[in-house]
């Protein structure tokens, strides 16, 4: 044994005479880990919250989460003598006269984008495979928190360093809140303590950024990767890959060794961009003064699409009771992050009415085999893209050198035509891929090879696919839409659920009223056997496998 | 988890692939192409080549070893990339916060990705563990344990009687139900404690009659007959001056009296009923705050005389009564009526007619 | 709310004040200053001396012949402007747009125009130093107007530059951002970058209100409140990015860009190599 072993060895002896270890860890030790990029993305995720963890912690030794009113005459000279926060003025100690202070902001800072931007590409990744199936909706939702628990954390940090775009992006939330029906003045009144913006703001988000949120978050992710771990990782499918087995690398050493270093790397590639691109250079907006705004005035890019919605969204109000009801400000602020995150909650379960699916899937979609899901999901990309866009649109403005008009007016209109155009195309190009597979299965490969026959027709040779080529693009199930059956049946008696499973067959004929079906085994062996006869009608590639006659 | 988890399986045969038959519906047409087993990965060259082992054992240890040179180059340059300056009333050279920025940021970020670059490519180049396949269980529990567990509960129900004391357990019902509401009464504070309803305190303002118009950031009184054509002034109310500088009350007006005075052609801009006198000679006064969402506004275009926000691009028509041409606000900005003392200066006639800023419940139709 | 941070407010700073401007004259010299400011119309065309009117004359009849050549098609061959039937505007009238008009349009090459936008860009200057003064003269000549700025009030190594960054913020930040980066307008008009605009450029577009900016009076926003913005914006022109590449300075939507494309694109792309093995034999 070697002196590694039997130093683990002794750790492992001490703890399973107390708490048996030893069962817990010979079940796990060899855990399978399956590989492949995307599976990396929640892990980029879960490094950079460590990072912004660690970063954060640093920053809180110097900042000072007040907004008494001092006069500055620290290290930075173009503030001197300027008025401010003490919030912000902390914040310039940090940046100019701690060493390592401003490196610990922008790691913090660029973590906290990256972080949100791993999520979102993670859940996307989860979205397109299908790996929200049974058995993992809990995880689903657990991750759907995650998102949301991020964004909170993420803006509350904005809002902190007491800066001229972090006031007025407060400013904006106090709008939105003054604009719910009946209670609005209320709640910004509890949340500011008193009117807006008073001195108590800062004071009052710094436990919820550094404790709440983050506490939270760390027991969001604990459960998330028990889940996960209890349940094993999702796999691509392929050959000897099913349902019934996971394949990878075992956890240790392989996966502890890759995971750990691409830990690092994750951290490392964040303080890269720390040490070499400036992020939220504070002293440039100056201290937050409620009479000032600066041109290109943007929350962090998690936040962009409520901005962009504010943007875009044509002015309504109307009158209640002698109330204003102002939609233009309620419909995005407010009712538009429901309307997005509680059908994207949701989704698991209404695919699953879909389908009627009740069985576990651990093997992963590819995107092109479900056309519809593949459709939703870009749509909603083209969507929130848009509406993002809509929260720079000065600064696209300025960079296309349109009007900003165009651009908003443009969005607009956009928001529906190119959604439903995105869901369209993407459903199209889904379906023609789903083509291509069921060709290159029943005809083969395109060699290059043009053979004439006797007749002078030209055909290309094709060569069949090898058998594991083959099975991967045949594993996935077939996918029939649901029939409802009769109305009545056989005696004439109604069926009671008949309005129900209609509903449901309409919604299963959406999902997969056309999705192209792998062959039987019939077809394939029609295709192979009668050679280059067509061997089906409507498809292009009549030549078959080789020109003998 | 199930025993047959543990088997550790380096080969593919032991995937049966009728498994996922089983599951697939009985009418479905046989599958076309059959599971031709897990492709095993060819070895590496690592593997076969020992000098190519040893290349990559090197290359392993030359990351770690690199990592360790930043690490400790990481502390050298915290140390001699200094930023304070010697002089300590001197301000902080900003060159020198760059410079260490730098020197701190690329040391320790290399010594990162080398040191986690090593690993990662230990495991790919020297790691000899094979690929495994692990067989999945099924997640639900078998009948007899759920059966089990359901009886547990049955049992502990039964035991405390839960179903048919029912004093007992409404009574314990009943408290827990109000034991939240201290938790919602406690935070009754956080909001302002007296005077007057969040809504009522947004009616008003600290301007009023007779209240100079002066400049902001100086605090000039701003003469009528100074004011050329196609000016803008930020503005605030002289009496803003004097509230006390440390506590919300100071700020709190400074969100909300802020205003924009202009001064147009006397033929440039529409007149209003009952608005006749709100302006001196073409010289008009606007709440600075924007209608839509409370950004302070003051994109002012001189020849257009639209007002723009840059938060969300509402634009206003200064030369008509402040209202919205384009963008989500949905009310024109609110006009202070101005006047001139005897000395020249410009005064406000009185507070706001109406509340400025974002619409609210209270604010009525 | 904020105090201001001069000598004025009653308190005192150790540094990066003008010192001068804590002298007791100063308050005398900026009257004189003001007053010759608004009197400097009326200077230029009030002679002094029989020199300097034959000087100034000879140069307004050379400042005529190349108004005539460059810019009486659009102007009007007296500057009285000119506009088309439909109402639209040719070239606005100059009368009273003063020197500093011509100097500042002139001089940073937006005038003469290049072609008909939304605004008129900034290009190579089309006319020499001399030209211009000349040029400028003859708008003088036409109709009293502000004047060109005094060189006292462009010494930016004497402005106050937290009071400029204070000044700036509250009058100027809103279209040309905290930074100067500039902004967009409505309808295809822009805040330009002040990035690289000499100070007399920025003095005179203050006092002239270019295009759809507004003016800002000598009278409301004083001759050295204008020397102070114009240090803050040299100030920050020249400071270096603390932490590493300003990518444009224009905060978050740049910042977000960034997170994406180099941040989870690296890393995308690092991913790819962590997954597979070395090499095969």
């Amino acid at each position: 044994m070697s002196t590694i072993v039997n130093g683990a060895g002794k750790v492992v002896d001490f703890v399973d005479q107390r708490i048996t270890a030893s069962n817990w860890l010979k079940r796990n030790l060899r855990k399978v880990f399956p590989d492949h990029w995307s599976f990396l993305l929640g892990e980029i995720a879960l490094f950079s919250f460590i990072i912004i963890v660690l970063s954060g912690v640093f920053l809180t030794f110097w900042f000072k989460p007040s907004m008494a009113h001092i006069v500055y005459e620290g290290g930075y000279a173009p503030m001197r003598g300027q008025g401010m926060s003490e919030a912000y003025a902390s914040t310039l100690e940090l940046s100019f006269e701690v060493r390592g202070g401003l490196l610990m902001r922008q790691v913090h800072h660029w973590g906290a984008l990256i972080f949100l931007a791993a999520m979102s590409a993670h859940m996307l990744r989860v979205f397109f495979t299908g790996a929200f199936r049974k058995p993992r909706e809990m995880n689903w939702l657990v991750g759907v928190t995650l998102l949301f628990l991020g964004v909170a954390a993420g803006f509350t940090g904005y809002s902190l360093p007491d800066d001229l775009l972090s006031g007025t992006g407060l400013r904006i939330i106090e709008g939105g809140m003054l604009a719910i029906p009946v209670v609005g003045t209320y709640l910004s009144s509890f949340l500011f303590g008193g009117e807006y913006p008073g001195d108590d703001i800062v004071s009052r988000l710094y436990p919820l950024h550094i404790l709440v949120f983050p506490g939270l978050i760390i027991a969001m992710v604990t459960a998330h990767l028990m889940m996960l771990w209890y349940q094993k990782h999702t796999h691509w499918g392929g050959p000897g890959k099913s349902n019934e087995n996971v394949v990878g690398a075992p956890f240790f050493p392989v996966y502890v060794a890759k995971a750990g270093g691409f830990q690092f790397i994750v951290f490392g590639v964040i303080v890269l961009l720390a040490a070499t691109v400036q992020i939220n250079p504070v002293w440039f907006w100056g201290p937050y003064d409620p009479a000032v705004v600066s041109a290109g005035t943007q929350p962090d890019w998690y936040v962009g699409f409520l901005d962009g919605a504010l943007r875009v969204m044509p002015p309504l109000e109307f009158e209640i009771f002698g109330h204003p009801l102002t939609l233009s400000v309620l419909i995005p602020a407010i009712v538009l992050p429901g309307l997005i995150l509680t059908p994207l909650a949701l989704y698991p379960w209404l695919e699953q009415k879909a389908t009627g699916d009740t069985r576990e899937h651990h093997v992963l979609d590819r995107p092109r085999n479900q056309p519809v899901r593949t459709g939703i999901g870009v749509a909603f990309i083209t969507f929130y893209v848009q509406l993002w866009i809509a929260g720079g649109n000065d600064f696209f403005a300025t960079i296309l050198n349109v009007p900003v008009n165009w651009i908003t007016r443009f969005i607009q209109v956009g928001l529906f035509v190119l959604t439903g155009l995105a869901f369209w195309v993407t459903k199209r190009i889904c379906l023609g891929l789903q083509r291509r597979d069921r060709d290159l299965v029943m005809h083969g490969r395109e060699t290059g090879i043009i053979m004439v026959s006797p007749d002078g027709e030209f055909s290309e040779m094709h060569a069949p696919l090898e058998q594991g080529d083959a099975y991967s693009l045949t594993w996935h199930e077939r996918q029939a839409p649901y029939e409802p059956g009769p109305a009545t049946d056989a005696n004439g008696i109604p069926n009671p659920n008949y309005r129900t499973e209609r509903r449901r067959a309409r919604l299963s004929r959406f999902y997969f009223g056309d999705v192209v079906q792998k062959p039987t085994a019939d077809e394939l062996e029609a295709a192979h056997h009668e050679g280059h006869h067509a061997v089906e009608s409507g498809h292009e590639h009549d030549e078959l496998t080789s020109g003998q006659q | 988890m199930s025993a047959k988890d543990e088997d550790m399986n380096g080969h593919s045969d032991s995937t049966a692939p009728a498994h996922r038959e089983s599951d697939t519906p009985e009418t479905s047409p046989a599958e076309p192409v059959a599971d031709p087993g897990l492709h095993h990965e060819p070895d590496r060259l690592t593997d076969v080549d020992p000098r190519a082992e040893r290349r990559a054992e090197r290359q392993v240890a030359g990351m770690f070893s690199l990592a360790s040179v930043l690490i400790v180059a990481s502390i050298v340059a915290y140390v001699v990339f200094g930023i304070s300056p010697d002089d300590p009333e001197q301000p902080v050279s900003v060159g020198d916060v760059q410079i260490s920025n730098f020197a701190l940021g690329i040391t320790l970020g290399l010594a990162l990705v080398l040191l986690g670059a090593g690993a990662v490519q230990w495991a790919r180049s020297l790691m000899t563990s094979p690929e495994v396949v692990h067989e999945r269980h099924h997640l639900r529990a078998d009948d007899e344990t759920r059966q089990e567990t359901l009886d547990a509960f049955e049992t502990g129900a039964d035991e405390t009687g839960f179903g048919r004391r029912k004093l007992v357990r409404n009574s314990l019902l009943g408290a827990l139900a109000l034991l939240p509401l201290p938790a919602i009464v406690m935070l009754r504070d956080l909001g302002p404690s007296n005077g007057e309803s969040p809504g009522e305190v947004k009616k008003h303002t600290i301007w009023g009659e007779g209240v100079r118009v002066v400049t902001d950031v100086t605090y000039q009184p701003i003469r009528a007959a100074d004011l050329e054509l196609g000016q803008l002034v930020n503005a605030m109310p002289e009496t803003f001056q004097e509230l006390e500088e440390h506590g919300p009350e100071r700020i709190n007006s400074r969100a909300k009296s802020p205003v924009m005075v202009i001064r147009m052609a006397p033929d440039e801009f529409e007149i209003p009923a009952g608005r006749e006198n709100w302006h001196v000679d073409g010289i008009l006064a606007y709440s600075k705050i924007c209608t839509h969402v409370g950004c302070p506004i003051s994109l002012y275009e001189r020849t257009t005389h639209h007002m723009l926000c840059p938060c969300h691009q509402s634009t206003f028509d200064l030369a008509d009564t402040g209202k919205v041409i384009f963008g989500p606000a949905t009310r024109s900005l609110p006009q202070l009526p101005l006047a001139v003392d005897a000395e020249g200066y410009l005064i406000a006639q009185s507070d706001f007619h109406e509340p400025v800023g974002p619409s609210y419940w209270e604010r009525g139709g | 709310m904020f105090s201001t941070p001069t000598g004025r407010s009653g308190r005192t700073r150790r540094r990066t004040l003008s010192t001068w401007r804590r002298h007791p004259l100063a308050a005398v010299f900026v009257l004189i200053a003001m007053l010759f400011t608004t009197g400097g119309a009326y200077a230029a065309l009030a002679p002094k001396s029989e020199d300097l009117q034959a000087a100034s004359s000879t140069k307004i009849q050379e400042g005529k012949e190349l108004f005539a050549i460059g810019c009486a098609s659009c102007h009007g061959l007296g500057g009285e402007g000119q506009v088309r039937e439909d109402g639209t505007v040719i070239g606005p009238s100059l009368i009273g747009v003063g020197a500093a008009a011509v100097d500042f349009q002139v001089g940073t090459g937006r005038m003469p125009m290049a072609a008909p936008g939304a605004q008129a860009q900034r290009k190579p200057v089309a006319y020499t130093d001399a030209q211009i003064e000349a040029l400028a003269a003859y708008v003088a000549s036409l109709a009293p107007g502000p004047e060109l700025p005094e060189e006292q009030y462009l010494d930016v190594s004497e402005g106050n530059v937290a009071r400029g960054g204070q000044l700036f913020r509250t009058n100027c930040a809103q279209c040309h951002n905290t930074t100067g980066q500039g902004g967009a307008l409505s309808m295809g008009k822009f805040a330009p970058s002040l990035t690289g605009v000499e100070p007399k450029h920025m003095y005179e577009a203050m006092v002239t209100g270019p295009q759809a900016m507004p003016v800002f009076s000598d009278e409301t926003l004083t001759p050295e409140d204008k020397q102070d913005i114009i240090s803050f914006l040299k100030s920050v022109e020249e400071e270096p990015n603390p932490g590493g590449l300003g990518i444009g300075r224009v905060g978050p939507v740049a910042e977000g860009l960034w997170a994406w494309l180099i941040g989870i694109g690296l890393l995308i792309g690092t991913a790819t190599w962590v997954v597979t093995r070395s090499s095969k034999s």
